[in-house]
């Protein structure tokens, strides 16, 4: 676990040496603001982040391969891959390190958008409990995306390959299978709607954590930092 | 201290490295040498436990690097070929993150710090950014951050390429000087660069051990055809001819005029050393001899054999 640290520690540094960090920094908060100041202020608007929640899964998934394509990818086509890997440092530590590295620039990323509930506040009550489950909600769909994207890394070392994967599968993942299951009936549409990320999202928009919807992205996550140590390991033997 | 024993890298069905076994003794400089693609990296990639082994096993210090894998990584300092590096941080930086990862304390790294910026000549750029450094700037820090926790192996693949001649020799002389602490492998297919460090070489090529053993021995064991070259004035070419045919060994004789002087170029079979017979001859006829000595075939002669040959195979599989 001290290993994990120290390479979090590094995945943060290296993203604030890199120009693409702030270039994010700038994007995001201008999609935000935007998702927040035409989603809140308006006839009937209410004092919450609703509007920028609702828009957020489609503002992450452009943005967040953006933060993960280079995370492997970058240390197999450098060859750095092959000092790290050659002190006593495991597969799964890296992926860790690396995976909590974003998941933390996430959370600075997050952290920009603290003046939008303080500016509502200014025009009316804004429910604490509400606020805390739309940051809970954007955290772990934050997640989601980032072993997503990591998964993409580790599989290739070409990082615009890596990023364009994530966005596309991300994209399938979120809206497509919900698309899907809107046309069919019976059990294909009842799995659908398990694996979309919309739906689950749903409810933490609406304010509501549901254990079962914390379980599917907590999984998911999981799932794809697990393929992620397995496409690691595979890449080793080759 | 390292030990391989019959092992066999294959990448899908390309055979890098195919069966080979030798060992190092503590201690010990070895001369990894081959030509380009010859398995010396892979090997190389297999002992540092970054490559997993087809089949055979390898050990470093009696730790096998599969089943012990993060114990070995701990005890072994590997300068990958290419020297990659974080650009976009500063050495020290990178040294202490390096020092970090294999568990030193912080006051370690720091006096480790101290220790390899002056071992490594490293005073003058150790806080600037790897990304502004010039390849043999790069090459030190690469080679700090392989012996800064005082490992028992050092694994050095290429180490000097890349560099200028000043900064080879200062490589070189500092491989010199840890060879006096640590044992060392180091790869290159530079012959001359490997004789001048290493005690004992081992030649790769096609993925095989071709030859291995002191310089020495191995020229000994490569000397095979020595030449006699020899300047006498006398006899004529052709009574000349006919005596040496008489000496035992000879197998080619290669004559030309030098100023009034004939030049003798006499090639014999291997362990056969004709000087002193031919000293003899030439006293007891009466002839005047000006020069007489003995080439031995080189190290670079042997090495460039196998090579070519090793190029031979693989423009015939390419062709099959």
């Amino acid at each position: 676990m001290r290993n994990v640290a120290t390479l979090v520690q590094r995945e943060l540094g290296a993203y604030f040496l890199s120009p693409i960090a702030y270039a994010l920094l700038v994007i995001f908060l201008v999609l935000t603001g935007w998702a927040f100041s035409g989603g809140t202020f308006h006839q009937g608007g209410d004092a919450s982040l609703r509007g920028l929640l609702e828009l957020s899964p489609l503002i992450l998934l452009c943005l967040i391969p953006f933060l993960t394509m280079r995370l492997i990818s970058e240390e197999f086509r450098s060859g750095t891959i092959e000092t790290l890997m050659t002190v006593p440092v495991s597969d799964v530590d890296v992926v860790l390190g690396k995976f909590l590295g974003a998941v933390a620039f996430f959370v600075v990323l997050l952290l920009g958008t603290v003046p939008y509930p303080i500016i509502l506040s200014m025009y009316g009550p804004v429910d604490p409990k509400l606020l805390l489950c739309h940051y809970v909600g954007l955290l772990l769909l934050g997640s989601l995306y980032i072993s997503v994207g990591l998964f993409f890394s580790a599989w290739t070392k070409h990082q615009l390959i890596a990023g364009m994967l994530s966005v596309v599968v991300l994209a399938v993942m979120t809206y497509l299978t919900r698309s899907i299951a809107d046309h069919v009936e019976g059990w294909p549409k009842a799995v659908l709607q398990q694996l979309s990320v919309f739906s689950h999202f749903g409810d933490f928009v609406r304010g509501l954590i549901d254990f079962n919807h914390v379980v599917f992205f907590v999984t998911m996550t999981a799932l794809f930092l697990f393929l992620s140590v397995k496409v690691l390991e595979v890449r080793r033997w080759r | 201290m390292i030990r391989v024993t019959n092992l066999t890298k294959r990448f899908g069905r390309l055979v890098a490295v195919d069966n080979i076994s030798f060992h190092v003794e503590r201690g010990d400089v070895v001369g990894f040498l081959g030509p380009n693609g010859a398995g010396k990296s892979t090997t190389i990639r297999v002992l540092t436990c970054y490559h997993p082994a087809s089949s055979g096993s390898a050990t470093i210090g009696g730790l096998d690097v599969f089943t012990d894998s993060m114990e070995v990584r701990n005890r072994l300092g590997y300068l990958p070929e290419t020297t990659p590096l974080y650009p976009e941080m500063r050495v020290r930086e990178y040294l202490n993150f390096r020092g970090k990862l294999r568990r030193m304390s912080r006051s370690d790294r720091q006096g480790a710090i101290r220790r390899v910026t002056e071992r490594c000549w490293m005073g003058e750029f150790i806080d600037r950014p790897i990304g502004q450094l010039s390849r043999g700037m790069r090459q030190r820090v690469g080679l700090a951050d392989a012996i800064m926790h005082e490992p028992d192996v050092l694994i050095l693949d290429e180490p000097t390429a890349g560099l200028d001649p000043a900064q080879i020799r200062e490589t070189r002389n500092l491989i010199k000087e840890l060879g006096e602490r640590h044992t060392i492998l180091i790869s290159s297919h530079i012959l001359h660069e490997v004789e001048q460090v290493c005690a004992r070489i081992i030649i790769i090529a096609g993925g095989k051990i071709v030859a291995s053993g002191t310089v020495d021995e191995l020229r000994e064991h490569i000397a095979g055809r020595g030449r006699v070259i020899a300047e006498i004035r006398g006899p004529d070419e052709k009574e000349l001819e006919t005596k040496m045919r008489g000496l035992p060994g000879v197998d080619r004789i290669e004559l030309s005029a030098v100023n009034g002087w004939t030049r003798l170029a006499l090639e014999t079979k291997p362990d056969h050393d004709i000087r002193e017979e031919l000293y003899r001859l030439t006293s007891e006829s009466g002839w005047s001899l000006r020069e007489i000595r003995r080439e031995g075939a080189t190290l670079e002669d042997f090495f460039i054999q196998v090579t070519a040959e090793q190029h031979a195979k693989q423009a015939e599989a390419a062709r099959a």
